[in-house]
């Protein structure tokens, strides 16, 4: 076996243990208020701050991103699904682009 | 519980823009393993088993520098550490007597935006959502890369562009409608961007890798909030 593939296969090997230990080790379910509340929150945290400011280089233009960034807060907010917001998004940045180029 | 099958059909179908928007993401991903001399096997195979968009981009450029695999490793553990937290909240998710072979093949999926849709499900999860969402989001990972990295680039940029926000799309669409019902969540999320937007900005601040950033702001905030707003027993 090459060593890019040796390396490729240990890179999954320690995604994977990260993934598989909490998911397999907690079986039960976790009495104590204040570790529910934060796993509860964690997913919103987490996400936020992968959102933004990232979400501003992900496109060709942040103004373009920051167009689709405005237009998935509304469409979100007023109860779109999750594939009506994410073609919505796409869209706006489409569009702002057609015009920006 | 709705029946598995139906499940697994809402899962696939939440899952097809997934897919799109991994298709952008690992096409350009593909376009990088070529230029760095991976061939077409070697890039498929990291994107199939590795399925992670941040994890793969620093891993290659790792191999390429001929990094040593106690660095590679490192890196992984670090870059790839939110999935620890995010697995963690899964298991309160899903019903407690899920059995193990479940709970081993969940956790090859737990990626950031798969995690996002079905944390956003009502209820309990059934593992059979989760799968439906990985039966698309999965090929659309791996088959973007093969894109990629066989044909070079031929999808205008602007494409590209397009459908690389739509993962970011996706994810406000999980974390928006829970905060119109509950201030606690929505003050998070702004405080959140807030902070993350500081660490992007600050010059000291700014030399912190994003993978540190998020585990030790997503610790702090969600801390913070679990003390300061605790969940009343209804919603926990």
């Amino acid at each position: 076996m090459n060593q890019t593939i040796c390396y490729i296969l240990i890179m999954a090997l320690v995604t994977y243990f990260i993934r598989v230990l909490p998911l397999t080790l907690v079986r039960k379910e976790i009495k104590n208020i204040y570790i529910r509340s934060f796993l509860h929150y964690v997913p919103y945290v987490t996400l936020a701050v992968m959102i933004f400011p990232g979400i501003l280089d992900s496109t060709s233009s942040p103004w373009s991103a920051l167009v689709g960034f405005i237009v998935a807060i509304i469409a979100a907010y007023s109860g779109r699904s999750v594939v009506t917001v994410a073609l919505l998004t796409c869209g706006a940045v489409f569009i702002t682009e057609w015009f920006l180029y | 519980m709705e029946t598995n099958i139906a499940a697994w059909k809402k899962g696939v179908k939440t899952g097809i823009p997934v897919a799109f928007g991994y298709f952008a993401v690992s096409f350009s991903f593909g376009i990088l393993c070529k230029k760095a001399g991976l061939n077409p096997f070697e890039a498929v195979l990291m994107s199939a088993t590795n399925l992670t968009s941040a994890g793969q981009f620093a891993g290659l450029s790792m191999i390429t520098a001929m990094a040593t695999l106690i660095e590679i490793v490192l890196a992984q553990l670090i870059i790839n550490s939110r999935y620890f937290l995010m697995s963690f909240s899964l298991s309160q998710k899903i019903p407690t007597d899920t059995p193990i072979y479940h709970r081993l093949l969940l956790s090859y999926g737990i990626t950031d935006e798969i995690f996002g849709v079905s944390i956003a499900q009502p209820g309990k999860l059934n593992p059979y959502f989760m799968y439906g969402v990985m039966t698309a989001a999965v090929p659309g990972w791996t088959l973007g890369t093969l894109f990629g990295v066989a044909s070079g680039n031929i999808f205008p940029e602007r494409i590209t562009s397009a459908l690389s926000i739509a993962l970011y799309g996706m994810l406000l669409a999980v974390i928006i409608p829970p905060a119109k019902k509950n201030k606690a969540i929505a003050g998070m999320i702004v405080v959140s961007m807030l902070f993350s937007s500081l660490f992007a900005i600050i010059p000291v601040l700014k030399n912190i890798s994003s993978a540190v950033k998020i585990i030790v702001l997503t610790v702090v905030i969600a801390g913070c909030a679990a003390f300061f707003f605790p969940l009343k027993e209804d919603e926990a």
